[in-house]
């Protein structure tokens, strides 16, 4: 056959993408149950963040199970709902309204520091998704930890959301005024005022980062207002 | 090549060790610089880029040269690209399966092995007109070279840097009590840049023979 004719290249191509499919498409399911679970491990490794218990990849799952005592779901009534909460998918759940959603809670049970709420929150950075969770005291008020990851932003900029050093300044920060008014945190530039509760240091030049947090922790916080104040 | 010349003849294995000195690929050659800039903040991620960069090329260089009397000229970069980017495909899979914070580290790295110069350079230059043989040798004495200059720079980049190697604290601590601190300029990309251009300079000094000429 013509090494240079138009039909040999076609067949080539064809019998070359058809192999080539075959064996990459044979890879990614034999792999996927490891990258599920690998996925599921470092999941359990930011709830656990979130109050402060941080665990290496292997001892992860020993580890939650030992103090994430019980997680739900609930809708914006504050009222239990079926669901198994590590299983809900939050970026289905933000399509819908507010009120059809099937919330996560988390409950931590740290001992002598009491017990813990964890809300998985998710949001829009600069350049994706940004993610966190956020460990709240049982007076539903004040913030215990905080961790946030990001899928692209700059690093040293808005990349900077995922390092303790910012997520330390959460610690203690609360989410309501003192007449109960749910106000959430303003992550905020060095002009901007806003009563140091409820404030946070932005990160420099990850402006919009920055905002993207902020509006993430108002917005996905805003429908746990009933929960939160029924557990008061 | 005659056929009683083996694998490992003298000829063969300069394949495999010129490209780590006089014919590195990063300090003579200065291709896939960008990799070496991003990955190397570490030294973990450093030596997995390597690792994957040499099994990438080895097997490439293998695959294209037993297809080379097959390959139809016309389309022959896209063959290669695509042999590429599968294994490429593959070890990122690997990587996600077993090490996932590594892979995580690397990000879109992996991926962008596919576009690293070195590999198509070797393809075109080599394994398009050698025997599988060889052809491997060349690919993994290449990848070495690479990976070579990669860990050195990781390797200087995390102790500065951090003070650590491979994650375990290498710095006493009393050094930090006497007022040392961490080169924090080490960890970002242009000190890559810079390390990379002081092992360029020590290998001019050692062998002039790389120098070139004022005209």
């Amino acid at each position: 056959m013509n090494r240079n004719g138009n039909a040999y290249t076609f067949i080539y191509a064809s019998v070359m993408v058809i192999i080539v499919a075959a064996i990459l498409s044979f890879t990614a399911i034999t792999l996927k149950p490891l990258q599920t679970r690998n996925v599921e491990i470092e999941k359990k490794q930011n709830i656990l963040a979130s109050v402060n218990i941080v665990v290496p990849t292997a001892e992860a799952e020993e580890a939650y199970e030992k103090r994430i005592t019980r997680s739900y779901a609930i809708n914006s009534k504050g009222e239990e709902v079926s669901g198994e909460a590590f299983d809900i998918d939050l970026r289905r759940e933000q399509i819908k309204k507010i009120e059809e959603r099937s919330l996560p809670v988390f409950e931590a049970d740290l001992g002598a520091e009491g017990l813990k709420y964890i809300i998985p929150l998710r949001g829009a950075g600069l350049w994706g998704p940004i993610w966190g969770y956020v460990a709240l005291n049982d007076d539903m008020n004040t913030i215990f930890g905080a961790v946030f990851d990001h899928q692209g932003e700059t690093p040293g900029l808005g990349a900077e959301i995922s390092t303790a050093s910012f997520q330390d300044n959460f610690k203690g920060k609360k989410l309501f005024d003192s007449s109960g008014e749910f106000i959430s945190l303003v992550v905020a530039k060095s002009g901007e005022n806003a009563p140091d509760q409820h404030r946070v240091d932005a990160v420099s030049g990850g402006t919009i980062t920055s905002k993207g947090l902020q509006d993430m922790m108002y917005n996905d916080l805003l429908a746990y207002v009933e929960f939160f104040n029924k557990k008061k | 090549m005659s056929d009683k010349e083996t694998l490992f003849s003298k000829k063969n294995l300069r394949l495999l060790t010129d490209p780590l000195g006089s014919k590195n690929p990063i300090t003579v050659q200065v291709l896939g610089i960008c990799s070496a800039l991003a990955v190397t903040a570490q030294l973990k991620p450093s030596v997995v880029m390597a690792i994957s960069v040499v099994a990438v090329m080895g097997f490439s260089n293998v695959i294209v040269s037993l297809l080379r009397n097959t390959i139809p000229n016309r389309i022959r970069i896209i063959v290669q690209l695509v042999i590429v980017a599968s294994l490429v495909i593959l070890v990122d899979q690997i990587l996600k399966a077993y090490i996932y914070d590594v892979s995580k580290q690397l990000s879109v790295f992996v991926g962008l092995i596919i576009t690293n110069c070195i590999i198509m350079g070797r393809l075109e230059a080599f394994a398009l007109g050698n025997k599988p043989g060889p052809s491997f040798l060349d690919g993994i004495g290449n990848a070495a070279g690479y990976g070579l200059i990669l860990v050195i720079v990781g390797f200087f980049r995390e102790l500065l840097g951090a003070g650590t190697i491979w994650g375990l604290q290498i710095i006493p601590e009393g050094f930090y009590n006497f007022g040392y601190v961490n080169n924090g300029l080490m960890v970002l990309s242009p000190m890559a840049l810079i390390t990379v251009g002081i092992i360029i300079w020590v290998q001019r000094y050692r062998n002039t023979e790389l120098v070139e000429e004022n005209k």
